[in-house]
């Protein structure tokens, strides 16, 4: 745990010195944060014509997403924090991948991979270290940002409606659970690349991939292709928890020591 | 300390390393040379357990090749080729890192104690970014030593460093070989290995031989004597060469070189014979031929 640790500190240490890093975890959870309550804010302030109307939402979305009762205006800013929702599942995506980047370019820009293996550390060790380096903050980012989020609206809409839906169980799951889940799931993906491949922007870019089921959702959800519902999170959860544990097999499997030292050049 | 047998390692159908058998005494500073891809690193990376090998055994201080790797990365201490340091970090937190990771028990002691040793105390909390290659691969050498490796592999130490600092990193691994530090020394440098090394293995891909250094010369070249002369001529070349224990005569300008068994007890007959024959001699010394003559022997067929 001793090794793991000043794996991380030693990460933290060195990424958080790049501007490209502390621009992504500082200023993207506030961006995603900002932009959804500024809609919110002007949708609020809108004329009530406007604000009201729910013609443009699709039948499935007033039909799960609006509970009796609420009106026009609360259907509409329900579907819109839930589209909103959808931005801090992006999050645990993109500072992780963007830290694991990062600190591979680090080790083989600098060459400083053979003296890190030479030392008694397993390949475990420095496989959690460097996955825990890149999950943790992006986690903690996005807990940040929920939580700046979740007060905003609490202060702008003073809504028992809208804060219900705000605190709805399925979005907690998703925030507190699917969130680090994705992140795992981005690490260890961006792990796996760097091993197969010897440009590290091309390690970087292939990474980010696993950002588009998340984009996926987020543009589903707005066309009316499907709900987001606790089911469905559930179910989400469920079937990362299963790619989590087969990632990290597969990158334990993947990452001989001789493989990384071979490869990671 | 260091047993071989065997050895070998194949990446796919190329073969870096072929049945490689050796031995290394403890205390011994044993030089690795050959020329560029014979596979020194390959050797090294398989003796640090860092790359496993095709096939083979291996000892590195008691603990068997691919079966007790953690112990021998514990007691090793490895200067890899490029120093390797973390860039943005201080050289002191540089050295944290790893003296945490060999689970150094006084840390800031053992930092302390080896950045003063090299003359980099001073520069301690500076990033190692703004450090010339030689401080860098001084900072390396530091963290090789932090937790105090009985057995040291040294690749290219010197390589790339002005003559200053490579001044300084030889006396420093003489130090070493002072404490009774086993050292693997890989180098280019072959007046560097001629000077440090108990013994020398010339190798390209399979090792081509294993000795020290003057015994190389001696089974290469045999042993060779100047007779420096007022005037030389063919007909003192014949005197000498008729003696009995001479092996070869060769005259260079007013000088005769001669190759003996054994210098010390040969040279006064032949100077009798030679001040007999009427020849002047101005002084005697021996022809010491370069290690780099030896190793550029010694690969040229390999």
């Amino acid at each position: 745990m001793n090794k793991i640790m000043t794996i991380v500190r030693k990460e933290w240490a060195e990424v958080f010195k790049n501007r490209m890093v502390i621009f992504t975890v500082v200023f993207l959870p506030l961006l995603l944060t900002a932009i959804p309550l500024g809609v919110l804010y002007s949708v609020r302030s809108s004329t009530p014509a406007a604000s009201t109307s729910t013609a443009s939402l699709p039948s499935d979305v007033t039909t799960a997403m609006c509970p009796d009762g609420s009106s026009g205006s609360d259907c509409m800013q329900i579907f819109l924090i839930s589209e909103f929702m959808m931005l801090f599942m992006l999050l645990p995506v993109a500072i992780p991948v963007t830290i694991a980047a990062y600190s591979i370019v680090g080790e083989k820009t600098t060459r400083s991979l053979e003296p890190l293996l030479a030392t008694p550390i397993t390949t475990m060790e420095l496989l959690v270290g460097k996955s825990l380096a890149a999950v943790v903050p992006g986690v903690l980012a996005t807990y940040g940002a929920f939580g700046i989020f979740a007060l905003g609206t609490w202060i702008m809409l003073a809504n028992k409606i809208l804060l219900t839906t705000l605190l709805d169980l399925r979005w907690l799951i998703a925030v507190f659970i699917v969130g680090p889940l994705i992140a795992v799931l981005a690490v260890t993906f961006a792990l796996m690349v760097s091993s197969r491949v010897n440009d590290p922007r091309v390690a970087e870019q292939i990474s980010m991939v696993v950002i588009l089921p998340v984009l996926a959702g987020f543009f589903g959800q707005v066309a009316g292709l499907f709900v987001l519902n606790s089911r469905l999170i559930l179910i989400v959860a469920m079937v990362l928890l299963m790619l989590d544990a087969g990632m990290l097999f597969m990158t334990t499997r993947i990452f001989q020591r001789e493989l990384i030292l071979t490869r990671w050049k | 300390m260091i047993h071989t047998e065997n050895l070998t390692k194949k990446f796919k159908e190329v073969l870096a390393v072929e049945d490689l058998s050796l031995d290394v005494a403890e205390g011994e500073v044993f030089g690795f040379l050959g020329p560029n891809g014979a596979g020194k690193t390959t050797t090294v990376r398989m003796l640090t357990s860092l790359i496993g090998p095709t096939s083979g055994s291996a000892t590195v201080s008691g603990f068997r090749l691919g079966m007790q790797d953690t112990e021998i990365r514990r007691a090793v201490g490895v200067l890899t080729e490029t120093p390797g340091m973390y860039d943005n970090l201080s050289a002191e937190y540089n050295l944290r890192i790893f003296a945490e990771l060999y689970e150094v028990k006084d840390v800031k002691g053992q930092i302390d104690k080896y950045l003063k040793m090299l003359g980099l105390y001073e520069r301690r909390l500076d990033s190692t970014g703004t450090f010339s290659k030689g401080m860098k691969q001084k900072l390396a050498i530091a963290r090789t030593l932090l937790h105090e490796p009985r057995i040291l592999f040294l690749d290219e130490p010197t390589a790339g460093l002005d003559p200053e600092a490579a001044h300084l990193v030889r006396d420093f691994i003489a130090e070493l070989k002072k404490e009774g530090r086993t050292i693997f020394l890989c180098t280019h440098n072959l007046d560097e290995a001629d000077r440090l090394c108990d013994r020398v293995c010339v190798f390209k891909t399979h090792m081509l031989v294993v000795d020290t250094p003057a015994n190389l010369r001696k089974s290469l070249y045999g042993r060779k004597v100047i007779f420096h002369l007022v005037s030389s001529d063919e007909r003192l070349a014949k005197v000498v060469r008729d003696l009995p224990f001479v092996h070869e005569v060769k005259i260079v300008d007013n000088k005769l070189v001669v190759k003996l068994d054994s210098p010390e007890v040969q040279n006064p007959d032949v100077v009798r014979t030679l001040v007999g024959a009427g020849a002047e001699v101005q002084f005697v010394g021996e022809l010491r031929h370069s290690l780099e003559e030896v190793y550029l022997e010694l690969v040229k067929d390999a």
